[in-house]
């Protein structure tokens, strides 16, 4: 049993390399899906600052909620490795807690992520020209300041941003909905899991199944640490 | 209730198995989680100090490098697995890292 448990685990296999293949396959697929995300990460960064139209992240980006799903995420991950080590304890009730609770705060993410893409393509330029002061105006907003010129209390007009609008728009949606594509993934994966457990199909004999959705999840988790920084952070702030 | 009987059977087994690993305790999971949940805290916060100018770039950079690499050591339990995986990431990484450094040279001096 302990064997089994041991050769589930991924390591002490009677393999070449005395290490679990599948356990090898996903850690090589996570290796490559860093170059595939690196490459996004850099695509978008080649092209930060070089959109000729607006809206551009300063309009859109909202850090705070930004900040929240990114808390939300880390969580998850937290929830992620709970659920394995009550897994590998036997405590099959533990493990469906908290392999749901994973889930539903991946379905949160998703949720975030969502509500900011239908924000983002709903953007207003939204000048109160009543109390007009160009200085703080974003770049973008400063191109709309003359239409106060006539008088008017207040300016808004829709400038949606898509991934057909500028450059800023095609890398960012691309780049993180990509990222949410995985996310979508793994919660199908956490719930198939969670459903199986229900009938029996998850035993602690068996957590390698439970280990490689848990290094997909962590993978998620890590892409949006960076994400979060390149993309977010340093796309706000002025000057880079 | 009687899946959870049959599992304690198993108990021993794989607690000694996890001593075997050397993997973390809940406690220790649950601790790595607070000092993510800090530093993106802390991340936040040093955004909206304007006095730090370009130098909040280096800031930012090394603390989401430790949360990458605390969630790899501990989460994805990198730090008590075999070096091998920890190559397959790696050099996944550093590729990832070079076709970045890659593509910024090129569109700098060729853009």
């Amino acid at each position: 049993m302990a064997q089994a448990a041991a050769t589930q685990h991924g390591e002490h296999e009677e393999t070449t390399t005395g290490l679990n293949h599948r356990k090898l396959l996903m850690w090589a697929f996570l290796g490559s899906d860093c170059m595939f995300f690196g490459s996004l990460i850099a695509t978008y960064v080649v092209y930060q600052g070089k959109s000729k139209v607006g809206p551009f992240p300063e309009d859109v980006f909202s850090i705070p909620v930004t900040s929240v799903s990114t808390f939300v995420l880390l969580m998850s991950s937290m929830s992620m490795v709970l659920a394995y080590a009550a897994l590998t304890r036997g405590k099959m009730k533990a493990f469906r807690i908290w392999i749901l609770s994973t889930a539903i705060m991946g379905m949160t993410f998703i949720g975030f992520q969502v509500f900011e893409f239908r924000d983002f393509a709903n953007y207003e330029v939204h000048i109160d020209c009543a109390h007009l002061d160009v200085e703080k105006l974003t770049e973008f907003e400063k191109t709309f300041a003359d239409q106060c010129a006539d008088g008017v209390e207040e300016f808004e007009e829709q400038h949606g941003l898509t991934p057909r609008t500028n450059l800023f728009g095609t890398t960012f949606f691309t780049l993180t909905g990509f990222h949410g594509a995985h996310v979508t993934l793994g919660v199908i994966w956490l719930l198939s899991i969670a459903f199986h457990s229900f009938r029996g199909g998850v035993r602690p004999e068996t957590n390698l199944d439970v280990d490689l959705a848990a290094l997909y999840w962590h993978f998620v988790d890590v892409v949006w640490i960076v994400i979060f920084t390149v993309v977010y952070l340093f796309g706000v702030f002025p000057g880079i | 209730m009687a899946e959870d009987a049959h599992t304690h059977d198993n108990q021993p087994t794989q607690e000694s198995h996890a001593e075997h690993t050397g993997h973390p305790t809940p406690m220790t999971y649950f601790k790595v989680a607070m000092i993510l949940s800090i530093i993106t805290a802390i991340e936040v916060a040093i955004f909206y100090v304007e006095d730090l100018g370009h130098g909040i770039i280096p800031i930012l950079v090394v603390l989401s490098v430790a949360k990458f690499a605390l969630v790899a050591m501990f989460y994805m339990h990198l730090r008590y697995d075999a070096k091998l995986f920890t190559g397959f990431f790696v050099g996944g990484l550093i590729l990832a890292l070079t076709i970045g450094i890659a593509l910024l040279g090129l569109f700098r001096f060729f853009g």
